[in-house]
């Protein structure tokens, strides 16, 4: 390949990320406009917040106990050389709430909810639907992106709080029934190494997530192009790059912390 | 009156329209005839704002829409319009009363009651009943179609477009659509603009037929004057000869 060629795929590659870049604030910026103009259509956010939420409650149930069942077993294997095993508790706890829960969660929902999104959307852009609402004098990001966006923001925190609290109670099966920690003294030592802002923290993260799957979602279903196969594509890209995405913010902000608090 | 003066626009390499003109006249039935993929649907587009050009005007009744920036500015005029998708584009997630009642539940204050009647009215215009329901997902392709109409003249509109009314329902279903066409815009004293290659159908339904080919307007005129045309091109549309000027590449992409 001669060097021009390289260097002019280079160029596109960037102008490509440029345009992806500024797309995703446009969009952003565009929801968080109408969400604060109005009016907002009730029922549409709630029936998001069911789908985003409360149907996604067992799976995350069901990741997060064996989260913290295999976090528990994983630290005795090491704990127990040391004779600390009463230190798993304060290790499960401060591991979910500050990193498991959140990154976990996200994961899990941009998994199920992003791609349900980005296919729903995309298919009503490559079946002319998105046009339609255009037509029908409704804006798109109003009528489809504003309630995904308050729906994600405000059920991924407390779905992960929800995870938390499962974790630790996966920790707590492993060290009060297999290990033989007392009950008293584990739910001690899980709370005890606990300060408000390791939660906050947790909070903060997975508000971030939330917006990242939404908008990262949305933005790949309305550019959605090209039938089943477009749709398919769009799907697969929503939802590795809100991973990408989930897991790099999550790295800054533990960086962040780290620093400043 | 809807006047499209100077309609530059290219989808990267590809140059779609050049130096397009056409005015459209109150009150009349003009159909757009030409090859699939010679921009008819994305002319539709452009008159109703969903795409922007790159150089020209659009004037609907003077106000040009493509320099317009503020949204409930187009939506003002978007309420003027009512259109036709092709694949009828109802919502699949709403029930056949939630599409066509659609712009009343999102921008008038109706109670449910009176949308609901005012749908009712509609889907009777259109010549369904009892459907108000269903799921879109449950009807036949020609039930789509009336449905899609049922919404686009929900808001009663002033200018109705239709995007390849008759392509992909059966011969017989598309007659029916044809008259229900010619019977809307009796009724509702519409401006209809029809993008279409049923030739049959445009000539029933147009008071004006327009030729569009490589990104212009080759011709207008009554479907009298097109069917007696000189012009080898339009001849060789409406007759579908494979043989003339239009080689199978041609006047896709100049």
């Amino acid at each position: 390949m001669s060097f021009a060629l390289w260097f002019a795929r280079l160029g596109e590659k960037f102008l490509n990320l440029a345009i992806y870049v500024g797309g995703v604030s446009i969009l952003l910026v565009q929801t968080i406009r109408f969400a604060i103009m109005g009016p907002l259509d009730r029922f549409q956010v709630f029936d998001q917040m069911k789908k985003i939420g409360v149907n996604s409650l067992p799976i995350v149930t069901l990741i997060s106990l064996f989260t913290g069942v295999v976090l528990a077993l994983q630290s005795a294997y090491q704990m127990q050389k040391i004779s600390a095993q009463l230190y798993i508790a304060s290790l499960v706890s401060l591991s979910m709430m500050r990193e498991l829960g959140p990154v976990l969660t996200a994961l899990i929902v941009a998994g199920r909810v992003g791609a349900a999104i980005t296919a729903e959307l995309g298919t009503m852009k490559v079946t002319e639907q998105i046009d339609a609402l255009e037509t029908l004098a409704t804006h798109p990001v109003r009528y489809l992106s504003v309630p995904r966006f308050l729906a994600l923001m405000t059920m991924l925190p407390i779905l992960t709080v929800y995870a938390d609290l499962i974790g630790i109670i996966g920790g707590y099966m492993v060290g009060v029934y297999k290990l033989g920690i007392g009950s008293g003294i584990y739910i001690k030592m899980t709370f005890e190494p606990l300060m408000l802002k390791d939660l906050f923290t947790g909070l903060s993260k997975s508000i971030v997530f939330g917006v990242i799957i939404c908008i990262v979602a949305c933005y790949e279903g309305f550019r959605t192009q090209g039938g089943a196969e477009g749709v398919g594509r769009a799907t697969t890209f929503s939802v590795v790059t809100s991973f990408i995405l989930i897991i790099a913010s999550d790295c800054l902000f533990t960086a962040l912390f780290y620093f400043a608090f | 009156m809807i006047e499209i003066i100077n309609l530059c626009k290219s989808f990267g390499p590809r140059r779609v329209f050049h130096n397009l003109n056409l005015t459209i006249a109150t009150g009349e039935t003009l159909v757009i005839i030409g090859r699939s993929g010679a921009g008819k649907s994305v002319l539709l587009k452009h008159i109703v704002g969903l795409i922007r050009p790159d150089s020209g005007q659009i004037l609907i009744d003077g106000v040009d829409i493509c320099s317009i920036r503020s949204i409930t500015e187009v939506d003002k005029i978007r309420m003027k319009f009512g259109m036709l998708f092709q694949g009828a584009a109802l919502f699949d997630s709403l029930s056949v009363w939630e599409n066509v009642g659609f712009a009343l539940i999102q921008h008038t204050s109706m109670s449910e009651e009176e949308i609901r009647h005012r749908v009712r009215e509609c889907l009777t215009l259109v010549g369904l009943k009892g459907i108000e329901e269903m799921k879109p997902a449950e009807l036949s392709g020609g039930m789509r179609k009336r449905v899609g109409l049922a919404r686009a003249i929900c808001m009663n509109p002033e200018t109705l477009f239709y995007d390849e009314p008759t392509t992909g329902i059966d011969p017989i279903m598309a007659d029916a659509i044809t008259d229900l066409i010619i019977d809307l815009h009796d009724k509702l004293r519409v401006t209809s603009i029809v993008v279409t290659h049923d030739m049959i159908s445009a000539y029933k339904v147009a008071s004006r037929i327009a030729m569009l080919y490589a990104g212009k307007i080759i011709e207008v005129g009554t479907p009298e004057q097109i069917r007696n045309t000189q012009n080898p091109i339009v001849k060789q549309f409406i007759t579908g000869a494979a043989v003339g000027p239009i080689t199978e590449a041609e006047g896709l992409a100049i």
